[in-house]
């Protein structure tokens, strides 16, 4: 390269980051001089119902911590990020936030210090909350109980942990934009959008991401893996043998489980446990999501449909009880039967119907291993059921040869490949949390 | 430290998170009426309540129940239905697999109101005496139901 051409090469370099510096760049805004009080009871009141909606608490406390305090860690593919202290601290929270420094993090994700936000907080759904509502939230973040807490550093490799260079992530993949409804539906539809989409954010874990964590937008609800766990797709690809019906779901959404699919698990439970699952929360509002992903899934499933399915299900339900040849058969009887037999004319919702359950229909074995590895403990699932975990007590051999058996026998699916190596992989990537 | 309701009391257990259950149960916690069979969830005598449904306390995280109601064998009042059905019907020969037997059967009643064989079969699979005492184990069972729903003994 010539002197001349290094020389305009290294002009225009400065230039893109000067370009990128002032596209990019935020002022802090000023701290308040002390928390903000006086907030009417209403605002809190529909503050606490938004909250709750939004799962804000599955990011923002941490297991056994004070509420809002922060320090729970999700795990990204890129590292850990901890969520933040949201309470009205003024030291170690965001006591001293403006409602405008807290309107400009849920809209653009940049906080008051002018820093911008991982893209672990949905700020991209966010955008589209009303004015309103944001000005609820507000309300009530701000009456929460302040607790002094600091959180850890993400544990990001460089350059990721760079906040500026967020600004880079936000012009790749973040248009601000304020919900627009659907005028060909329903009020109900477009209120469970806008609930999906801007507040709960759903697409954030059932929606593909790319190797930059942008979302994958023609592929929006087809599903991802979320550590370690598959959130299924909520489209018309959704793996479930009993397509989900409106009813199913509002089930499903407002206690944690539902006969006819089964029971939250994993990163799912703090999105309906002591979230959706509130009083707080209306009817009417997880009735609205239940119907708009009802329209996602372009279900329209016949109930004659349901019934056979279901029937087939429960012929299934103790075939393995009496065979003294199968060792998959013979582990099944001994270690799964006891609870998860239904020998009723319907499945019941605490007896979850492993021939009715997405893990054994979905394509790879991710949640059936996880789910036997790691079992679902009191606060991990729906409310009152758990399952012990048999990481212990049965070998990746033995998980292998079950996750084969009830797969061969509860479904009409091709066989799973790799089941004892898979089975292993997931004891790392758990051991290595 | 765990905190957690055993038979309704507040207990805080200074056992390891990943110690199992049953033997935070047993040994610091004194109740051994809850027994050690095979200590990898395959036999049952185990078997405690978890939030109100029957668990292998053997294979189930010490961890895993904070803040979480557990019931063992010693919380039954000793006049429950099924105690009063299993001394009636003389079910126990050793007696070792009798707790959890009774633990799971207390589900399975709630599950199934009016248990028939198969709901026996299916619901108590897991749960494995080798005194060969299922007869009476399964008349048990329906004799408790049927009070349980007769009004003239508690669920």
């Amino acid at each position: 390269m010539t002197r001349r051409n290094r020389t305009i090469l290294g002009g225009l370099v400065l230039l893109g980051i000067v370009a990128f510096v002032v596209v990019t760049w935020r002022p802090a805004i000023r701290p308040t001089e002390r928390p903000p009080t006086g907030f009417p009871a209403d605002s809190v009141l529909s503050g606490e119902r938004l909250a709750a909606v939004g799962h804000c608490a599955s990011c923002h406390t941490r297991p056994g911590g004070p509420p809002y305090a922060g320090g729970y860690g999700i795990n990204t593919p890129f590292g850990t990020i901890y969520g933040t202290n949201i309470t009205p601290d003024p030291d170690t929270g965001i006591g001293l936030w403006s409602l405008d420094a807290f309107t400009r993090a849920m809209r653009q994700g940049v906080r008051r210090d002018g820093s911008h936000n991982f893209p672990a907080f949905p700020y991209w759904a966010f955008t589209q909350l009303t004015d309103a509502d944001i000005g609820a939230l507000y309300a009530f973040v701000m009456t929460r109980p302040a607790v002094k807490a600091t959180v850890p550093a993400a544990t990001l490799p460089l350059p990721l942990r760079i906040r500026a260079l967020q600004g880079g992530w936000k012009l790749l993949f973040f248009r601000p934009e304020h919900f627009r409804p659907d005028p060909t539906k329903s009020a109900e539809w477009n209120h469970g959008a806008y609930l999906a989409n801007a507040l709960a954010d759903c697409s954030g874990c059932h929606s593909p991401r790319n190797a930059l964590g942008g979302e994958r937008r023609h592929l929006r609800y087809a599903g991802n893996l979320i550590d370690g766990w598959i959130a299924p797709a909520l489209t018309q690809e959704n793996p479930s043998p009993v397509p989900w019906t409106t009813d199913e779901l509002f089930d499903y959404l407002r206690s944690g489980s539902s006969p006819l699919h089964g029971a939250t698990a994993a990163t799912m439970t703090p999105v309906i446990r002591n979230a959706l699952d509130q009083p707080v929360v209306p009817d009417s509002d997880v009735r609205a999501i239940a119907v708009y992903f009802n329209d996602v899934a372009q279900a329209n499933v016949p109930a004659a449909r349901i019934e056979s399915v279901t029937r087939t299900a429960l012929s299934t339900s103790l075939l393995g009880a009496d065979d003294q040849e199968d060792p998959g058969a013979i582990l099944y009887a001994g270690a799964c039967l006891g609870c998860h037999s239904n020998t009723g004319k319907v499945p019941l919702a605490t007896r979850p119907e492993l021939a009715l359950n997405s893990a054994l229909t979905l394509a790879t074995p991710t949640n059936f291993i996880q789910v036997v590895l790691q079992g679902v403990g009191a606060s991990d699932g729906a409310p009152g059921l758990t399952m012990p975990e048999y990481a212990s007590s049965l070998s990746d051999a033995q998980i292998a040869t079950l996750a084969a058996y009830l797969r061969r026998t509860r479904t009409q699916l091709p066989a799973w490949t790799d089941l004892e190596s898979q089975v292993a992989a997931a004891r790392r990537a758990i051991a290595a949390h | 430290m765990i905190t957690f309701t055993l038979n309704g009391r507040k207990v805080a257990a200074q056992s390891p998170d990943d110690a199992p259950l049953l033997w935070v149960i047993r040994d610091e916690l004194g109740l051994t009426g809850t027994k050690f069979g095979c200590g990898i969830g395959l036999c049952g005598a185990c078997t405690v309540h978890l939030d109100g449904r029957a668990t292998r306390s053997c294979i189930t995280p010490l961890g895993s129940v904070a803040g979480a109601s557990v019931t063992t064998i010693e919380g039954l009042d000793g006049e429950h239905p099924l105690q009063a059905a299993w001394r009636e019907l003389q079910v126990p020969q050793c007696g070792y697999c009798q707790p959890g037997q009774i633990m799971q059967a207390c589900t399975l009643i709630k599950d199934y109101p009016e248990p028939t064989d198969r709901d026996i079969d299916a619901v108590m699979s897991g749960n494995l005496c080798r005194c060969m005492a299922y007869l009476r184990i399964r008349g048990a069972i329906k004799l408790a139901a049927s009070r349980v729903r007769e009004g003239t003994g508690r669920g």
